[in-house]
């Protein structure tokens, strides 16, 4: 059955979308993670303009990091102010990342800058959370101390402020910047970029682990509306139905995945996560590399 | 008075000698949320004053073209082992879709004079601006490639079928990625390369329906637009979580 996108004007098959949709929702279920870097690079693929791609991708994250949210809101698990320094520095990055996306978009570089920051930042993280997990499948005879106090620069710096949930006396700076580096990313490439903040705050911030999840997903859930109304505002690009059907298929998708989730043991379930991650960098790299079989590409120029 | 309307007659006798009469299935195209393309029939006939002139005979070609925007063509060029665009030549104004329908080889049925007058061939339509590069033609090759293998444009020879000189018809199907607007239909009658006959006619290609509310509130008041997403996008989070919730129980 196709369906006809209003914004991204093109005609597409309405099962493919809640499959892709299912399948990402199912992962997203499975592992805690929004899934945005996945349904970018696949709408892309499926022929949606990266614009429209991005600019929905954000808005099907608002969805699924909404219900996420509230579910940790009844553990007690998200710390508000810490939610309200990151969600502050998202903003101002998303802010800064729409008008990077601009220029970028003006000099014809935008897909190149979109790939790159996609193999940079998945590889990386990737890459980091497999070496991790291996490690700590090594260590299962649980000799691991848990550190609760580590004592480097981040509390050196000034404006110090009392995180009473994390139970924290940390400097603002390094939170405000860690969100402003997601915000970032969330503009540029249309996830909530809880791939990047999760590993940041619990080794950067050294926040425990109960709440990072829910206080990431506060974050998530602000700055990807705000990147929604952005791109919607300024660009034009948020496809509604799109969006719709994308939510209805992860929706489905995440209750799998998550009854799926609670049968695999969690470093099990961080190896094959960052198998996943390492995948799509190294999809993407690959398309960077290798020589493409049209090397030309046609932009419509907007008035 | 009347040598004046006898040489007006005679001056516009060659023109009217053979005129088109001729229509379109259908004058509308209305882009609802199944809508997969659409299958155009134009179909006319020459009508003359007199039996058809010996000599070449007569040849049909028709095009269908959707609204114009500026392009930018790219091309990628290898940099420090990753593919970077680098070049770039920008087009005026190319239709957004182009079909050409005709009853035999463009070169063999048009003079090249007579294509630069009418604008009919796709490189007729596509105009740089701009300094040329030196390798122009190379872009311009590769944006007809890629608006080929897109279905966008079509250049379709020995489509239009002609019947006793007189009666004609082609299908015109219009791909899925349609953009709104006015859609040209023009048809010519050649003879020896030149053109004897033109006439216009029109197809409006409209969104309808849901497709037309959303796009004109995305368009014109986009903050609202984004904000009923972002309430969508929450209702249908709020939802889901209620309902599997209930569901569990």
């Amino acid at each position: 059955m196709q369906f006809y996108l209003p914004i991204a004007e093109v005609s597409v098959n309405v099962f493919v979308l809640l499959g892709l949709g299912g399948i990402v929702g199912f992962l997203s279920g499975m592992f805690g993670v929004g899934g945005g870097f996945l349904i970018t690079p696949l709408l892309i693929l499926i022929g949606v303009p990266s614009g429209v791609a991005v600019a929905t991708g954000a808005n099907q994250v608002v969805a699924s990091s909404i219900s996420g949210v509230l579910a940790q809101f009844k553990r007690r698990a998200v710390d508000m102010p810490m939610g309200a320094v990151l969600t502050a520095g998202g903003l101002v990055g998303s802010t800064f990342g729409g008008w990077v996306f601009n220029l970028m978009s003006k000099l014809g570089q935008i897909d190149l800058f979109v790939q790159l920051s996609y193999v940079l930042f998945l590889g990386l993280v990737g890459g980091m959370m497999l070496i991790e997990s291996i490690n700590a499948m090594r260590r299962s005879d649980k000799t691991m101390v848990r550190r609760s106090h580590v004592h480097s620069w981040v509390h050196r710096m000034p404006v110090k402020m009392k995180f009473r949930t994390s139970g924290l006396y940390i400097s603002v700076l390094p939170p405000l910047g860690v969100g402003a580096m997601v915000g970032f990313l969330s503009a540029i490439m249309g996830v909530g970029g809880g791939f990047v903040m999760v590993p940041a705050m619990i080794y950067l911030l050294g926040m425990p682990t109960k709440v990072v999840v829910g206080t990431s997903l506060l974050q998530i859930t602000f700055v990807t509306a705000y990147t929604t109304l952005v791109h919607a505002v300024t660009h034009h690009t948020v496809d509604m139905a799109l969006a719709l059907l994308l939510i209805v298929g992860g929706v489905l998708g995440a209750q799998v995945g998550a009854k799926v989730g609670v049968r695999l043991k969690a470093e099990q379930l961080r190896i094959l996560l960052s198998l996943m991650v390492l995948l799509v960098a190294g999809k993407i790299a690959y398309d960077l590399l290798a020589t493409p079989d049209e090397l030309f590409s046609v932009t419509v120029v907007k008035a | 008075m009347i040598r004046i309307l006898a040489a007006l007659l005679l001056m516009a006798l060659p023109l009217r000698a053979e005129e088109i009469v001729s229509g379109v299935s259908q004058t509308g195209v209305s882009i609802t949320t199944s809508f997969d393309g659409a299958a155009i029939l134009i179909y006319g006939a020459a009508i003359r004053d007199a039996p058809a002139p010996d000599g070449p005979l007569m040849e049909v070609i028709i095009t269908v073209e959707g609204p114009e925007t500026p392009l930018v063509i790219r091309k990628k060029e290898r940099v420090a082992g990753i593919w970077v665009n680098r070049g770039a030549v920008k087009i005026a104004s190319a239709p957004s879709y182009y079909a050409v329908a005709t009853t035999g080889d463009l070169t063999d049925i048009l003079k090249p004079a007579e294509d630069e007058k009418y604008h009919i061939s796709v490189a007729q339509k596509i105009q740089a601006s701009g300094v040329a590069v030196a390798d122009q033609a190379d872009y311009l090759a590769a944006l007809q490639r890629i608006k080929v293998a897109s279905g966008s444009y079509k250049l379709a020879r020995e489509t239009v079928l002609l019947l006793r000189q007189a009666l004609f018809r082609t299908d015109v199907t219009l791909p899925a990625n349609l953009v709104e607007g006015t859609y040209k239909v023009r048809i010519f009658l050649t003879r020896g390369g030149m053109v004897v006959d033109q006439q216009d006619s029109q197809i409006e290609v409209r969104k309808e329906g849901i497709e037309r509310t959303l796009y004109r509130l995305a368009m014109d008041q986009p903050l609202e637009y984004g904000i009923l997403s972002l309430a969508l996008a929450l209702l249908a989070g709020l939802a889901a979580s209620e309902l599997f919730r209930r569901l569990r129980l």
